[in-house]
């Protein structure tokens, strides 16, 4: 399976998600520079996190208009898997490819930390390596991580099943508590009506070896691969 | 021709870097502080434009880029 990775001027997960699907899963990556205008060859493309354009303007903004993000566009129409993790998962929101927004978050601090999150639907090509409602210690870095839409957008997420992480507490229960940014309903990870794009917040890459203090994230990866085996 | 670009939060969705501030008027004294929400200012300087087309061609600039209209609204003033 062939992984594309885009890097955005700022990206700084790259790597990480490169190593992930090169090293740990023994896949083919490429690096694919933003400026590039096709995605031609990749079975999945990943939007790494990092702080693309330097945040200006809002999260994401301005890099949902980099070149490449028309073919991540077209490819996720066509039915192309597209993972977005933090930085990513806000570009997917600015491009429409996702509902909602990340938002400051509300205690307005930049957090760096493993929280607990609960898998809501493992129906999902992403979550399906997962128990419905296995708690997952996975680490988030953001800023922006206040997951906000409108009370229609939200109910049409949870009458669909489109939440698929919730911040929670080490035994699985969904409270203020647990959640580390403001997001409604504790939302940490969201996927599109078609089942194809999914933004999450926890960064799952970089907990794939126990090695590196955790592998919860192996799961999202290895759900991926299962549409090749 | 130069444009004022206002980008604010919509009503009801919370702004805690405005919220953040007000609470440090208020502990500074300024107890006529009732509530602060916090915005963008964008001025553009634009080229060969009249004003309807100007006003047209920023509309859209707001709505694919200046603001996301999920949580903002916008403003524009010509001069």
């Amino acid at each position: 399976m062939k992984f594309g990775i885009i890097v955005f001027p700022g990206s700084n997960c790259d790597h990480d998600c490169y190593h992930a699907a090169k090293h740990v899963f023994g896949q083919d990556a490429e690096y694919i520079w933003h400026k590039e205008t096709s995605v031609k060859g990749f079975d999945c493309i990943i939007l790494p996190g990092g702080f693309s354009y330097g945040d200006y303007l809002r999260t994401g903004a301005i890099a949902r208009f980099s070149p490449v993000m028309n073919e991540v566009i077209k490819f996720a129409s066509r039915g192309g898997l597209v993972l977005g993790i933090c930085n990513g998962f806000q570009i997917l929101t600015e491009a429409g490819l996702l509902p909602g927004v990340l938002m400051r978050n509300k205690g307005l601090r930049f957090i760096c930390q493993s929280v607990y999150i609960r898998v809501e639907n493992n129906q999902t090509i992403f979550t399906k390596a997962y128990q419905k409602g296995q708690i997952l210690h996975i680490p988030i870095a953001h800023a922006d991580g206040n997951y906000f839409a409108d009370k229609d957008a939200i109910k049409r997420l949870e009458d669909n099943n489109q939440i698929i992480f919730r911040y929670s507490t080490k035994d699985g229960q969904i409270t203020d508590d647990a959640n580390p940014n403001g997001s409604l309903n504790n939302i940490a990870g969201v996927v599109n009506e078609n089942g194809n794009v999914f933004g999450t917040m926890p960064h799952p890459e970089r907990v794939c070896e126990s090695l590196l203090g955790g592998d919860d994230g192996r799961g999202v990866f290895e759900g991926i691969l299962s549409i090749v085996s | 021709m130069k444009a004022k670009v206002y980008v604010t939060f919509k009503k009801g969705v919370l702004d805690p870097q405005g919220k953040a501030v007000g609470a440090a008027l208020e502990s500074m004294g300024y107890h006529e502080v009732k509530s602060l929400r916090i915005g963008k200012f964008i001025e553009i300087d634009l080229n060969g434009l009249s004003k309807t087309e100007a006003e047209e061609r920023l509309k859209e600039m707001c709505k694919k880029l200046l603001a996301n209209t999920v949580v903002e609204d916008y403003k524009v003033e010509i001069e």
